[in-house]
């Protein structure tokens, strides 16, 4: 009661947790229905779809690791598919952090919230961490990973047993859904020029370089993209600051 | 050759998603954290990797509409795009309203399967 600081850090907390009520949290919760009833077309159990809801989180990795299982191939081959393509979360991790922590938060405790980071987190983050006080950041990204992380597993749970019957114009509407509302809302939550130049060019990008090299197209797409757009951003800042 | 199916113990489904899954996306998260402890807020570098990190975003985005997984690969291609195009622009025009942009595109995604469907039904 004597520490105003720490009830000030359980009031963040649970500001974050509220964001199971906002529109990205809610999105992703239909997204998941949308790969529950992927999981249950492939065959993967439910014990097996939940424990990968809570262990890799990043939807699209999801959605590769059944493709693999379902391709039947060796556990380095599943690996490396699954590596490959979640690269992608570096940097975005390494976009978040130094918005989120203070000179002195533990790495070790950053490293235990790294895994609740995946787009949505880091989209609905991005788009409200100004608002929040620095000092109470990590405790406001912390309420909102960890309960959008386990509704997600008991939401995976609770629909197991009916989500086949789903109709398939419903299915896939909700597999539709993600990718509009990743298009909105990164392009709504980006502030700089060298983001929404980057957003055009990895559009543009991600489609050429699956035909050049399908293994490592998101990669490509995003560092040359991203390097891009940082380079146009600079030379127009250069030329009208002339 | 320790396929997801390969032995018949209990755990090795889970042991198999374990490796491939978790340890496979938890690494770059942790490399992340030490990469970002190391970047200042508004320095170059960090506007840098942001880039980045949005140009594998939209990489991603554009993936999951030309190659979709599930039900929505039966929905023709020319109907997605239609549907997201419209849908942004609804999006931009409406003041940057994310759930219009949503509405929309969802609606002509659905409105048009319907639409082919009773065309193919007469036809």
């Amino acid at each position: 009661m004597s520490n105003p600081s720490a009830e000030r850090g359980v009031h963040w907390f649970f500001r974050g947790a509220r964001g199971i009520a906002s529109l990205p949290a809610i999105i992703l919760m239909s997204a998941f229905v949308g790969f529950c009833g992927f999981a249950v077309e492939a065959g993967i159990p439910l014990g097996e779809t939940v424990f990968m809801t809570g262990m890799i989180w990043a939807l699209p990795a999801k959605v590769l690791l059944v493709g693999s299982i379902l391709a039947g191939v060796s556990l380095p081959a599943a690996f490396i598919t699954v590596a490959l393509s979640s690269i992608r979360l570096m940097p975005m991790v390494a976009a978040l952090i130094p918005e989120i922590r203070t000179e002195k938060t533990p790495t070790w405790l950053l490293l235990l919230l790294s895994h609740f980071i995946a787009i949505t987190a880091y989209v609905f983050t991005m788009e409200r961490i100004r608002d929040v006080p620095r000092e109470h950041r990590v405790a406001f990204f912390a309420g909102f990973g960890t309960t959008v992380t386990s509704a997600n597993i008991v939401l995976v749970a609770v629909i197991y047993s009916t989500v086949a019957n789903l109709p398939a114009m419903v299915a896939g509407a909700l597999f539709f859904l993600t990718p509009v509302y990743f298009l909105t809302s990164i392009w709504a939550s980006t502030r700089d020029r060298a983001g929404h130049i980057a957003m055009i060019v990895g559009l543009a990008l991600g489609p050429l370089f699956h035909q050049v090299a399908p293994e490592f197209d998101i990669l490509y797409a995003g560092v040359v993209g991203g390097t891009l757009a940082f380079v146009a951003d600079r030379v127009w800042k250069r030329r009208s600051s002339e | 050759m320790m396929s997801y199916a390969a032995f018949e113990a209990w755990w090795w489904p889970y042991a198999f998603i374990a490796i491939a899954g978790w340890l496979a996306t938890d690494i770059w998260r942790w490399l992340g954290v030490l990469v970002g402890n190391r970047l200042k807020q508004d320095s170059a570098a960090l506007t840098w990797v942001r880039a980045v990190a949005t140009a594998l975003l939209a990489a991603v985005i554009a993936k999951l509409i030309l190659y979709p997984t599930g039900e929505l690969k039966n929905v023709p291609v020319a109907l997605r795009l239609i549907a997201v195009s419209t849908g942004f622009a609804a999006f931009l025009f409406f003041g940057k309203r994310i759930w219009i942009g949503i509405l929309v595109a969802l609606a002509l995604l659905i409105g048009g399967q319907l639409l082919i469907g009773s065309v193919t039904l007469a036809g």
